[in-house]
């Protein structure tokens, strides 16, 4: 007799053991967002985009409504089936070179527009599904295939740092939080927030997510997890930087 | 059979010939004729030589731009040196004469030139407010597409909301437009 | 909620803008997605205008592939979405409708072609046939109706609606700058009190649960495997041509006995039409055909009219780009093939006479 793992009730079980890497963060914040769904009560109602790139393979995670897109599309996509249809909750879910790099006009603008929708950005340095090349947010001096010696910030400049460029250019009604695969439950609870955030109708609500890449990394288990905790924050402060609902209890 | 009459209006932007074209059109359609009004709306449209092609017939229009025209209205001398392209030997040419050193500038090939101090009487003798109504008088003489019953109907229609407030502005467009009719009968 | 839009039936003179404006209304347009760009501004001007009195909505988005893109998730969210656009956002707008070919997304896009390549001209050309027809990267699994006249962009443009929902492939009514911003008289009526009926519209993302059981849909863009993808492309190339013939079409006139088929489409063929009109006065045996669908292409229609003319001559604002569905038509014939190119010009039916008459000289002095 076989165990089975305990799977957050939205998961759809055809699609498990899923299809990421051994190691790869994305496992765990999927399992984040599943347990915020669950415990928010919103699986009939989400209608969940999947961008292009690694994030693609969430296409069939959960037993909600979804729909993979193009890559950096997802936010125009969700954007607009929560214009059309106001009542759904919509979730746009890409990695970093899709919501930085090639669809960073459209985040940026439903940003600045307000749109009603939570916006979940996985960010593991690198792009990871076309082989490891650099992404916005690579770390400076980290090899990829494009940056074999190392990212030069005086070629290609300095990390995005995202969830701050969302909260400088977002206002009242905005939740913007940068969470981290090592620190699950603190993840969970701000996914749960930008949801609510968005079912509140308060306007648009940001998380990004550090998570792990050991295969494009190339490290072990124990640089995996050090790579996350000591290398990545030391350029991305985990944390909230916006939360409406913090104003009148904190 | 009749073809449709071709007219070309022009002139800088301000001098109101985008608005004489649509009311015209307006009017036009009213009778219903088959109408077909297309502004020129390039980059150039800010700043340059505005030109309105109108054309009025009885059969549904073809194209809705033209190589020559029947009646060309040129209000600037930049308007006449850009309209000179439509004009052929069947093409009457209308300009106003107040614009200086013009007349070396006109189009030769042109089957008729009138000249009409348009800008000078509404300046002098009505309003200068009226100057493009006096155009739409010239206009619709030269071209007898639409009497002047209809362009007094459809003046009405654009302006009527202004007239209630101002009685008079309704009598001086009336004035204007019959002052434009007139002003192309005399320099035939 | 406010009254329909259109009562009865009304003579009407205004710019093919505001007439599909007012068509989009006419066809229960819900929702427009959309960014500026000349010559199709005044779709949006007037949408926005009208739209809110029936309870209808608007987003502006931050370029054209988002307005391609929101336009697609509206129509995912079970409304009737439509976009415009033209020229370099036509470009753009390619990638969000190869999607919607894909998944058999249901949009529909107004065009109004501009100058090209690049930036080129705000006013005029026929030179999106190409990208409209083909854009994107896929076999043109889109339908693409070509207008002439403000009627017609009226009552195509309610057309697009139900071709789109009915038979599920991407939607364009490809107008032109002169279209566009031109005025002319039309009637505009209430589809319905005509006695056309529209296609049901149907959710496919945020359906509300069925006697309480929700049944997740998870719709893909993305195949794994070449063989996967070919078993999909397959099916739908078979569907796409076994409609293709309802779909299918075109004018004709005086063809039977022509020796100069005049082979034109959209606003050009006005002018084609009084030119073969003036040339049969004048005892030339001249024919008039028009595709109005360019994509699917009225080919037999074509074929059957090449196998009688002597001569075909192709008219177009651009330089070759519907000459290259009528060859791909037409392929195996021997009809002479004959032009008048003018890229990004509006042509008139003084200069289709006079290339139609130099035709004639060619052909008599052999």
């Amino acid at each position: 007799m076989t165990m089975i793992p305990q799977m957050p009730k939205s998961w759809r079980l055809e699609s498990k053991p899923h299809k990421f890497c051994p190691g790869c963060g994305h496992g765990l914040v999927l399992k984040a967002l599943g347990e915020a769904i669950d415990e928010l009560g919103i699986q009939d109602k989400v209608v969940f985009g999947a961008d292009i790139g690694c994030s693609l393979l969430a296409w069939d995670f959960f037993n909600v409504d979804t729909v993979q897109t193009h890559h950096g599309r997802t936010t125009p996509v969700v954007t607009g089936v929560k214009r059309a249809n106001p009542d759904v909750i919509c979730i746009a879910y890409m990695g970093d070179g899709g919501g930085y790099a090639i669809g960073s006009q459209h985040l940026v603008n439903a940003a600045a527009r307000n749109e009603r929708i939570t916006a979940i950005l996985v960010n593991n340095c690198n792009y990871a599904m076309t082989g490891g090349q650099m992404a916005p947010t690579t770390l400076p001096g980290m090899k990829t295939e494009t940056t074999p010696y190392g990212r030069d910030v005086r070629e290609s400049g300095y990390p995005t740092q995202g969830p701050e460029m969302v909260a400088a250019i977002t206002r009242e009604g905005s939740y913007v939080a940068r969470g981290t695969v090592a620190n699950l439950k603190q993840l969970k609870g701000f996914l749960k927030k930008a949801l609510q955030n968005q079912m509140d109708g308060n306007g648009f609500s940001f998380v990004e997510a550090l998570s792990t890449c050991p295969t494009n990394w190339r490290t072990n288990a124990k640089d995996t997890w050090a790579f996350v905790e000591k290398e990545m924050t030391k350029f991305f402060n985990v944390g909230e930087l916006k939360n409406p609902a913090a104003k009148e209890g904190e | 059979m009749g073809k449709a009459v071709k007219i070309a209006l022009a002139g800088e932007g301000g001098q109101g010939v985008q608005s004489v074209a649509q009311i015209i059109a307006e009017a036009a359609n009213e009778e219903g004729r088959e109408v077909l009004y297309i502004p020129n709306f390039g980059v150039e449209q800010r700043g340059g030589v505005s030109v309105a092609f109108l054309q009025i017939g009885t059969d549904p229009i073809g194209s809705p731009k033209f190589q020559k025209a029947d009646i060309v209205v040129a209000l600037s001398d930049r308007a006449v040196i850009r309209t000179r392209q439509y004009v052929d030997e069947k093409t009457t040419f209308v300009y106003d004469t107040s614009i200086e050193g013009v007349e070396e500038e006109l189009p030769k090939n042109a089957g008729r030139i009138l000249g009409i101090p348009a800008i000078e009487i509404s300046k002098n003798e009505l309003n200068p407010r009226v100057f493009n109504i006096i155009i739409m008088g010239a206009v619709i003489k030269a071209t007898e597409v639409v009497s002047e019953d209809d362009a007094r109907a459809a003046l009405e229609k654009k302006l009527g909301y202004k007239f209630e407030q101002n009685p008079e502005l309704r009598e001086l467009n009336f004035k204007a437009l019959a002052r434009g009719m007139e002003l192309v009968e005399k320099a035939r | 909620m406010a009254e329909k839009p259109i009562q009865g039936e009304k003579r009407v003179f205004m710019t093919g803008n505001e007439v599909v404006a007012w068509a989009a209304l006419a066809a229960k347009a819900e929702i427009m997605y959309g960014y500026p760009i000349t010559p199709q501004n005044e779709i949006m001007h007037y949408w926005t205008r009208l739209a809110p009195k029936f309870g209808k909505r608007f987003l502006q988005t931050e370029d054209e592939l988002s307005a391609g893109f929101t336009t697609l998730g509206g129509v995912l969210a079970g409304r009737k979405a439509f976009t415009a656009t033209a020229g370099p956002g036509n470009t753009l707008m390619q990638e969000p409708m190869s999607m919607a070919e894909m998944m058999r997304i249901p949009s529909v896009v107004i065009i109004q072609q501009r100058g090209g390549p690049s930036t080129a001209t705000v006013i005029y050309s026929q030179q999106e046939v190409t990208m409209t027809t083909y854009g994107g990267n896929g076999e043109g699994l889109r339908v693409v109706y070509s207008t002439a006249n403000h009627q017609e962009l009226f009552d195509y443009t309610i057309k697009a609606f139900n071709t789109a929902w009915k038979y599920r492939f991407p939607t364009f009514v490809l107008g032109d700058g002169y279209q566009a911003k031109m005025r002319e008289s039309l009637t505009i009526y209430d589809p319905e009190e005509k006695g056309l009926e529209f296609v049901p519209t149907e959710t496919f993302l945020g359906k509300a649960p069925v006697n309480g059981v929700k049944q997740p849909v998870h719709l893909r863009n993305t195949y794994n495997t070449e063989e996967e993808l070919y078993e999909v492309i397959t099916r739908y190339m078979e569907e796409y041509l076994k409609v293709a013939p309802e779909i299918i079409e075109h004018r004709e006139f005086s063809c039977e006995d022509a020796d100069i088929v005049v082979v034109s489409h959209g606003v050009v063929s006005r002018a084609a039409k009084v030119a073969v009109q003036e040339l049969r006065e004048e005892g030339l045996k001249i024919g008039y055909f028009r595709p109005v669908t360019l994509r699917p292409f009225p080919a037999e229609e074509l074929k059957k009219v090449a196998a009688r003319a002597k001569t075909l001559l192709l008219v177009e604002s651009a330089f070759g780009q519907m000459a290259k569905l009528v060859k791909d038509a037409i392929f195996g014939s021997t009809v002479a093939l004959e032009n008048l190119f003018k890229p990004g010009v509006g042509i008139t039916s003084e200069e289709i006479v006079v290339r139609v008459k130099e035709i004639e000289k060619g052909a008599l002095a052999k």
